[in-house]
């Protein structure tokens, strides 16, 4: 074990390389998953292929592109991907005084700044450990994010109806894939179930977008009146 | 109208990234903050499947995305990979409309 701030030897490094590759590849697939629900729920394929190299991340795009399926106002679909956005923050600020960039680096890695990214880099023990994990799964996820998310684009535009094969199933099971590894904390399992009644008790009453909007007023009451000691460091996957 | 909340949605996101990279750890270490931040997701997602998977419009209802959603968990509980388990839920309601339609 190299000391904190030590050097890794190279069979160290190469194998940092390889998991941030291999994390690139199987998170880089579903981007496919993507680019097929995004054109469903009617947007361009450019329009699809902005979300992926503009807003990368892929909670929130799934979210825009589910609000903008479902018929809602974009700016419901904008605020639902905000708020999913700002874990990213909470990544950041544990991941600058590990990683220490400076410069134009800083805002340039910003945008590979997600789950996978930190979860690869924020468990290593010393600063360039950290950097290798998190530039090579940053970058790889960003390449073949991008590159997937078009090729679904294309494919989901040529197959017609997207009911058809289920693809606004695929929507539904994308997001409990992506809420699964958060539903090991039972104190999360409340507030998902909470949620989850709020969102569609108001389904009936207001327009498309606006129940998980309401939901996320759940997440806030809970963080107002609970008062547990649960560690946030804690990175999903 | 859809470009533009694309486009700012998308800059928001790259701003909470670099506000992250670029704040003071010590916003953090407020404790309300801290907790409200961590159940954000959960709520926002465990809200996001219910609504896409039991709303249509306006009308709560219970069709073949529901039975997607089943086979996505039990994929889920046997760790299939994710495209393994968005694939599960798009075959099964696929299948159930091909052999029930309408």
């Amino acid at each position: 074990m190299p000391d904190p701030g030590g050097e890794p030897a190279l069979a160290e490094r190469r194998a940092i390389v390889r998991d941030g590759i291999g994390v690139g590849i199987a998170t880089g697939v579903y981007g496919v998953s993507f680019g097929a629900v995004s054109v469903a729920a009617g947007l361009s394929i450019v329009q699809t292929c902005v979300l992926s190299l503009a807003m990368f991340t892929g909670a929130s795009q799934f979210a825009f592109v589910g609000v903008a399926a479902a018929g809602g106002a974009p700016l419901s679909g904008a605020v639902t991907a905000l708020m999913l956005g700002t874990r990213n923050t909470l990544y950041g600020l544990k991941l600058a005084p590990l990683l220490g960039f400076r410069g134009w680096r800083r805002p340039v890695l910003a945008q590979v700044v997600i789950d996978e990214s930190t979860a690869m880099s924020v468990t290593r023990d010393s600063r360039t450990a950290a950097r290798i994990g998190f530039v090579t799964t940053g970058v790889a996820v960003f390449v073949l994010w991008n590159l997937f998310t078009f090729v679904g684009a294309v494919a989901g535009n040529l197959i017609g109806d997207p009911r058809q094969y289920g693809l606004d199933a695929a929507v539904g099971a994308a997001f409990l894939a992506l809420l699964w590894p958060r539903l090991s904390d039972p104190r999360n399992r409340i507030i998902a179930l909470c949620a989850a009644a709020v969102a569609l008790g108001v389904v009936p009453v207001t327009a498309a977008g606006v129940p998980v909007l309401v939901a996320g007023g759940v997440a806030l009451l809970a963080g107002i009146l609970t008062r547990s000691a649960d560690d946030p460091t804690e990175i999903p996957r | 109208m859809l470009w533009t909340a694309l486009l700012s949605a998308s800059i928001g996101c790259y701003l909470l990234k670099l506000a992250g990279v670029s704040l003071p750890a010590r916003v953090l270490e407020h404790p309300l903050v801290e907790r409200i931040a961590d159940l954000i997701p959960v709520a926002l997602l465990a809200a996001l499947v219910a609504v896409q998977v039991f709303a249509s419009g306006t009308r709560l209802t219970i069709d073949a995305r529901a039975a997607g959603l089943a086979v996505a968990a039990v994929l889920l509980v046997f760790r299939a990979p994710f495209l393994g388990v968005v694939c599960g839920a798009a075959l099964t309601a696929a299948l159930l409309r091909l052999v029930f339609p309408g």
